[in-house]
């Protein structure tokens, strides 16, 4: 309604422009999550940084990380955001077709990314690299773990919004729900971007 | 409460740790609370269902996102709380003053029961009184002073409500199943360390403090945007009220502080369940990065409790002293700095660490630099009252109360901001003297001002004056009694946490601290005889609020009628001042019916807050019990129950006009032939 | 209507030009960090100093180019509150890591 909203005066929908208004209002909640989420992965940066010479002893990621295994995954991991950027823009030309295909291959990206990362995990693991030997892998895993789980709960997410789609189609409210999954997804981009050249090309030196 | 430790064996499938030993019924102190709960829930329970009130508190409250009545319910916990918190501080008080003497020599309480007091005390009297009762003022109030119909995602201030209300149980809980934690209230590793604490007691610290902690973040987001969103027209930042500037400020340090106290809480997980490596003795850890981490979200936290109670004073001193508000840009600012020097003074919680002296002093400078907007913010009250027509009601005698003890207690935090000072003060009982200072001082004293103020708002009844003033002037002299003793035990060399006190010479101070317990004892005793009376005498014309605005007030929650409707105002006003109502009033177009009614979009009730939130419940004590089945059917079930809730359509309604007029046709007739006298002069 | 045009946090939703322009750009900012430590190419700390160049300026890539932050009256809020957190984390992790390297050198633990 107008009367809540700073808006000028009225319309002659006000259905309509409560709807904008809620939409705005929904998008800057969204914006404030990601914000507060920005604040969880500088705790885990921070607790990196301060335990970045805790080796304990036991083996460095110099001796283990793979430059090759980790620019590929890099690179899908960027090429992901900017399919999802397409799949929003086929999203806005109301293209169903167009938006699941790039919806699908950033889904596809995504969980190839993950699996990168679960095989990585499993691979340290084997050298003996593992979250219990020292405070920097303690510290390291749970970083990197933690951008992992945000991944997998964005693909979850995308099923989810498959089902929403199927349901309503171009909804305003599906939407909205798209805009929030590409604002969460761009941002783990940048998170990743933190995490490739401060733990792993860092650690490479 | 003593639990055996050698008596929890390996996890068992079904039951996990749990076995009949964890429940302390050969516990003298615990057992006869634990029957007197039980029995007390039970009859609570049989009363409900005898008098078929299920239904009618499932869809008027439970289920409700109203926010004025989940800010009602968030007030009822915290008071609930606050008699569990005082209990452990009357027992504290009690073993520390009887130990000194012969005959009850070290104390009535064992050690382990005694570290596990003043853990409890520490952690409730923050999360789950003062925390609960600042938020379920904002929640109440702050909605209504910006002239919004409800916050900007009411189901989300639902769930954090019930999140807070597990967190609270789950600390209830380990009263009488198991333990609590023996550490302190922020924990401190390597103490709370599997290692150290083999014990569940830090499990349920860590899961009560995760799930309400969680809660607080969804509010502090909810609110930011409430406040950014949803104003009424013409009301911009520089016309907001003190009070949501205070409670926007205070959301936005609790926005960014709540995600770093997860993830410390996090970690401790994660060294406690899985071995990892944060905060241990070995294998590289660094017990210091969590007192580090601690603080940077703790100090912002303290900030997080007083801005609002400092808004609080400012709405309540404005409104009876009868003129316009002091300084209110100096206000303002004085109120962003404190936000974000809070931010820069962390380490000065542990100047002893040793990180040396160019970092002490720089913590030590920033420390000192907050005292001054805080300085500012006295000046503003006192000069507000300052050639006003002063009214003494209850309210204004807590804002004196805080005026007074709060400015002693920001003194000695100032002394101890000198790291010098720090390294010979440290530990002992002159910090517990400064932070109850400041914290009863200030933010509780703050709270009950407001919570007196806006009583008749939310309820559509006034508190009993008298016994209102009684209350403030026990807690007053009680506080004074209980605490400055403590400055001087803690200049003798007296250490905090001591289970028994053997130096004769303190003997006074105990008894005298004693003393003052009693006194505030009966301070909290007269708060609730206070409201039970006003609740029996509500529907007397001196206590009945018709009008929607019984103290002549200036801001825009009192332009609307005790209790608000569902949708708070019938017709938004136009803002054009900082007192948007003194200025109507003056204008004489206050309580004027609008040239016509609008329908109203309202949010419906939602079962989401209440089912997820109570299904953490057993998530967190399965967790706390290493029952993993309980763990994963609760959390699939929260999984489930957040998709069903994605995929529901019907979320809101519209009153009609026909309704609406209606119902302000009433509400404007109570408010016909009113004289209004409040400082038009100024 | 202001909402059709409406994409992530109330931002206009870009076209195709600009996501292929950020792609390039963040290859080229992703490649060079690769590049240096992969070669080795420069001292340590220059290869630092490059690593922090890079991937600021690539999270702003990301910020102009995926996000269309754009710093416009709409966004206000928005962009207010960004740099309102981008202030906290900094104060979070450079105060941290500050802290702690007086507290290691004091306690002569390492370096």
């Amino acid at each position: 309604m107008t009367t809540t909203s700073n808006a000028v005066d009225h319309h002659d929908d006000h259905h309509h422009e409560h709807e904008a208004h809620m939409a705005d209002i929904g998008n800057f909640g969204f914006w404030l999550y990601i914000l507060s989420d920005c604040l969880l992965f500088a705790t885990l940066f921070a607790t990196f940084a301060v335990m970045s010479q805790s080796f304990a002893g036991a083996i460095t990621p110099g001796e283990l990380i793979d430059i090759n295994l980790l620019a590929v995954q890099t690179a899908a991991l960027l090429l992901s955001s900017f399919t999802f950027g397409v799949a929003m823009l086929a999203a806005h030309k109301k293209n169903m077709f167009q938006l699941w295909l790039w919806m699908v291959i950033t889904g596809l990206l995504g969980f190839a990314f993950l699996a990168m990362e679960i095989y990585e995990f499993n691979h340290f693991a084997h050298e003996g690299a593992t979250p219990q030997v020292s405070g920097y892998w303690s510290s390291f895993f749970a970083l990197v773990g933690t951008h992992g789980l945000h991944v997998t709960a964005g693909l979850i997410w995308m099923v989810v919004l498959f089902f929403h789609f199927r349901r309503d189609g171009f909804s305003s409210s599906n939407m909205q729900r798209l805009s929030y999954l590409s604002l969460f997804w761009h941002f783990l981009d940048i998170i990743w971007i933190c995490v490739f050249s401060f733990v792993y090309l860092r650690g490479l030196m | 409460m003593a639990v055996q430790t050698d008596l929890i064996k390996d996890p068992h499938i079904l039951t996990g740790k749990l076995h009949w030993g964890v429940i302390p019924y050969t516990d003298p102190v615990v057992l006869p609370v634990m029957i007197a709960s039980v029995l007390g829930g039970l009859a609570l329970f049989a009363l409900i269902t005898y008098k078929g009130w299920w239904g009618y508190l499932w869809k008027e409250w439970i289920t409700s996102v109203d926010h004025k009545k989940i800010g009602i319910m968030y007030v009822i916990v915290s008071l609930v709380m606050l008699f569990r918190g005082f209990s452990d501080a009357v027992l504290m008080r009690t073993n520390q003053a009887l130990s000194v003497a012969d005959e009850f020599g070290g104390g009535y309480l064992p050690p382990e029961h005694y570290d596990q007091i003043f853990t409890a005390h520490g952690v409730i009297m923050i999360f789950f009184v003062a925390t609960p009762l600042m938020v379920g003022i904002m929640n109440v109030v702050m909605p209504l002073q910006i002239g919004a119909r409800d916050v900007a995602f009411p189901v989300l201030n639902s769930l954090s409500f019930w999140l807070f209300f597990v967190g609270a149980m789950l600390v209830n809980i380990s009263l009488f199943i198991g333990e609590f934690a023996a550490t302190g209230w922020l924990a401190y590793t390597p103490l709370s360390g599997i290692d150290y604490s083999p014990g569940v007691g830090v499990d349920y610290w860590i899961w009560a403090l995760q799930i309400s902690g969680i809660g607080t973040t969804l509010t502090a987001l909810n609110f930011v945007a409430t406040i950014l969103k949803m104003r009424a027209p013409g009301m911009n930042l520089m016309k907001m009220p003190v009070f949501t500037w205070t409670t926007f400020i205070a959301n936005l340090i609790a926005l960014v502080i709540f995600p770093i106290l997860t993830v410390a809480i996090g970690m401790l997980t994660l060294d406690r369940y899985f071995d990892f490596n944060f905060f241990t003795n070995d294998n590289g850890g660094n017990q210091m990065m969590w007192v580090n981490l601690i603080w940077a979200w703790g100090h912002p936290e303290v900030y997080f409790l007083i801005l609002p109670a400092f808004g609080m004073i400012t709405e309540v001193v404005a409104t009876f002293s009868r003129k316009r508000l002091f300084g209110y840009v100096s206000l303002v600012w004085a109120t962003a700095v404190i936000g974000i020097l809070s931010f820069l003074v962390w380490l000065h919680h542990f100047f002893t660490m040793g990180s040396g002296a160019s970092v002490n002093a720089f913590f030590g400078i920033m420390t000192m630099i907050i005292g001054i907007p805080t300085g500012v913010k006295l000046y503003n009250w006192i000069f507000t009252m300052y050639k006003g027509r002063v009214e003494l009601t209850a309210s204004m005698w807590w804002v004196i109360a805080m005026l007074i003890t709060f400015t002693i207690g920001g003194m000695t935090g100032v002394m101890l901001a000198i790291p010098a000072n720090d390294f010979m003060l440290h530990n002992s009982m002159f910090v517990p003297a400064h932070f109850h200072n400041v914290i009863i001082g200030g933010a509780v004293y703050g709270y009950f001002a407001g919570m007196t103020y806006w009583f008749p708002k939310a309820t559509g009844f006034k508190l009993n004056e008298t016994l209102g003033k009684a209350s403030c002037a026990f807690w007053f002299f009680g506080y004074f009694f209980a605490w400055i003793p403590m400055y001087f035990t803690g200049f003798d060399g007296m250490t905090r946490r001591l289970q028994y006190v053997d130096n004769t010479e303190w003997i006074t101070n105990m008894n005298i601290s004693l003393f003052g317990v009693a006194l505030i004892a009966i301070g909290i005793g007269l708060n609730l005889l206070c409201i039970a009376w006003s609740i029996y005498k509500r529907n007397d014309p001196e206590y009945r609020d018709e009008t929607g605005d019984p103290w002549d007030a200036p801001t825009l929650e009192w332009y609307t009628s005790s209790p608000p409707q569902f949708y708070n105002f019938g017709h938004i006003p136009h803002v054009d001042d900082l007192e948007p109502l003194r200025q109507m009033k003056k204008d004489g177009v206050a309580y004027q019916r609008p040239e016509k009614y609008e329908r109203i979009h309202m949010p419906k009730n939602s079962w989401m807050g209440p089912v997820i939130g109570l299904l953490t419940l057993p998530m967190g004590f399965g967790l706390v019990w290493h029952i993993w089945w309980m763990v994963g059917v609760s959390f699939l079930a929260i999984i489930a129950a957040w998709f069903r809730f994605s995929f529901e359509r019907d979320k809101d309604y519209y009153v009609e006009v026909e309704e609406v007029e209606k119902i302000e046709g009433e509400f404007l007739a109570a408010n016909q032939g009113r004289s209004f006298t409040n400082g038009f002069d100024h | 209507m202001s909402h059709d045009n409406q994409g992530h946090g109330g931002e206009a939703h870009g076209s195709l030009k600009e996501y292929i322009i950020g792609l390039i750009l963040s290859i080229v900012l992703t490649v060079i960090p690769f590049y240096l430590v992969a070669t080795g190419t420069f001292g340590d700390t220059a290869t630092i100093i490059a690593i922090i160049v890079t991937a600021v300026a690539q999270v702003f890539v990301q910020l102009v180019f995926f996000l269309h932050m754009n710093g416009s009256s709409s966004q206000t809020w928005l962009t207010m509150s960004g740099i309102y957190a981008v202030f906290i984390v900094a104060f979070v992790i450079l105060g941290s890591m500050w802290i702690f390297e007086h507290l290691n050198h004091n306690l002569l633990m390492g370096h």
